[in-house]
């Protein structure tokens, strides 16, 4: 009997030691993650994810296309996406059909330019049944119809020092204040030019709702969600990032997240 | 000196681990807590589990709920961070883990130490029935892993390990497009998820009764083994 109540009370201790132990680990990572200097060391993994994905994956491997029967019932929408992110008027553009809006393509480019919603679903059209992965862990599956961004980069020209494309955005987040601080993003050259890359247009069929960001947005599919910008009004060329913006080449990796989300 | 020379009232030692084991050891340890705390974090985020390729948001498998800040790193709400967290040690764990995978096979202790030798299947009742009374043996055979002891280690190193690792692979938009195969392995990227949740937990099952039967078959005795090397042998 004794000898049971001993080896209880050690299970007890066991559990209670394995219980301080997370406490203490989950405090000292907090006091870790606040050094900059640490976070910096741990987060040059993102560098080893991408140079080792880039090298051993195949570079124009293609995001898995589905068929119509997989569409998600419901496609949910993440980030900013009511009139409370965007600018006052938003909505009333979008029942008009966004008439005045423009995307402007610049920067490190032989031919500034300038394209209608009119002109762009007038380009060749890509459709894709792709499945989209939130950062949160959540999945799923639309049909997007949009313009290749190749179509644009070719079409504009890239000067030779380019290497990067960034999307500047229409919304702010959480919320809209004064314009000032619009939500970007940014890839590299080869994600810009692969083929699965389009200015999305149409989600299952019909032309984008504000939720997911009309007039138009952003499919990378070969990486995470919160890479896929939305509400886009302008394309920049650039040759490096941290001269553009928080200076770490978007929103949410200004706020932390990686450069880099294949993963 | 033959071991009959020794004095008998002096407990015998034997060199139990090298120094490659015990370094993975803890360096594996250390990886699987940070792992484990900032996965935690991670699933927090959208604490429910699907099973197939995409979330049905009205039929979750299961919404267990959020786990509480004392155990995911950070303590806060903080994906970014947490996946920085969990993507370093990520890397740290599959380096290790090669490193001793390695060192095993080519050092003989996989077959020698690891698998199961041909005697070992015939004793497994009385090994099962010892462990269930928890008699560990004693003398010179204390030091050799018993039966349970190399398939619990087996499983774990080579079938759970491998498992989480392709897992956690399964879930990154780029390893699908290369690789869409992972997709078809696991039945979905959010099936993918689930499985390295429950990994996950079977790797916390493990380790409770793991530090259960090190604690019970001699506490001290274990644990200096595992930082020295060297292991006594009771008389």
């Amino acid at each position: 009997m004794k000898c049971t109540a001993s080896r209880f009370s050690r299970r007890q201790f066991l559990a209670a030691g394995a219980a301080g132990a997370a406490t203490i680990v989950s405090g000292g990572c907090d006091r870790l993650s606040a050094a900059p200097t640490f976070r910096e060391f741990l987060a040059g993994a993102e560098g080893l994810t991408q140079r080792v994905q880039r090298a051993l994956l195949w570079r124009g491997s293609r995001a898995r296309e589905y068929s119509r029967a997989d569409i998600s019932p419901v496609f949910r929408a993440n980030g900013s996406q009511d009139a409370s992110a965007l600018p006052p008027g938003y909505s009333d553009a979008a029942e008009r059909g966004f008439p005045d809006w423009r995307l402007q393509v610049n920067g490190l480019v032989n031919r500034p330019s300038s394209f209608t919603l009119r002109d762009i679903r007038q380009l060749p059209a890509r459709s894709q049944i792709t499945r989209h992965d939130c950062v949160e862990g959540w999945s799923c599956i639309g049909g997007w119809t949009g313009l290749p961004l190749s179509v644009v980069l070719e079409g504009v020209g890239l000067k030779p020092e380019a290497r990067f494309v960034v999307f500047h955005c229409s919304d702010e987040l959480p919320l809209y204040r004064d314009g000032r601080n619009p939500f970007y993003e940014s890839i590299d050259l080869i994600d810009a030019y692969h083929p699965q890359t389009i200015l999305a247009y149409d989600l299952n069929g019909m032309p984008l709702d504000v939720a997911h960001g009309a007039p138009l947005r952003l499919r990378v599919e070969r990486q995470l969600g919160y890479k896929m910008a939305k509400f886009l009004n302008r394309i920049e060329i650039v040759s490096r990032l941290d001269t553009v913006r928080g200076g770490k080449g978007g929103t949410w990796e200004d706020d932390g997240y990686e450069w880099y989300a294949g993963i | 000196m033959s071991s009959e020379e020794l004095p008998l009232d002096k407990p015998q030692r034997v060199h139990r681990y090298a120094l490659i084991v015990r370094v993975a050891h803890w360096t594996n340890l250390l990886c699987l807590t940070i792992l484990l705390m900032s996965g935690l974090q991670i699933f927090n985020a959208h604490p429910s589990l699907y099973w197939g390729e995409d979330s049905d948001f009205d039929r979750p498998l299961t919404a267990v709920g959020a786990f509480p800040g004392w155990l995911t790193i950070p303590s806060f709400q903080d994906l970014a961070t947490g996946r920085v967290w969990h993507f370093f040690f990520g890397w740290l764990f599959v380096i290790n883990g090669l490193v001793y995978a390695t060192y095993c096979a080519a050092s003989g202790r996989l077959a020698r130490d690891l698998t199961p030798a041909r005697g070992d299947w015939h004793r497994i009742r009385s090994t099962v029935r010892d462990h269930l009374m928890l008699r560990f043996p004693r003398g010179p055979g204390a030091a050799n892993y018993n039966v349970l002891q190399r398939l619990a280690y087996l499983s774990v190193v080579f079938v759970l390990a491998p498992l989480i690792i392709l897992t956690g692979l399964t879930m990154s938009p780029a390893v699908n497009a290369a690789m869409p195969w992972l997709l078809d392995l696991f039945g979905g990227r959010q099936s993918a998820r689930t499985i390295h949740f429950i990994i996950a937990a079977l790797f916390v099952s493990f380790a409770v009764v793991h530090v259960m039967l090190v604690a019970l078959s001699g506490f001290l005795n274990n644990l200096r083994s595992m930082i020295t090397g060297w292991f006594s042998i009771a008389r």
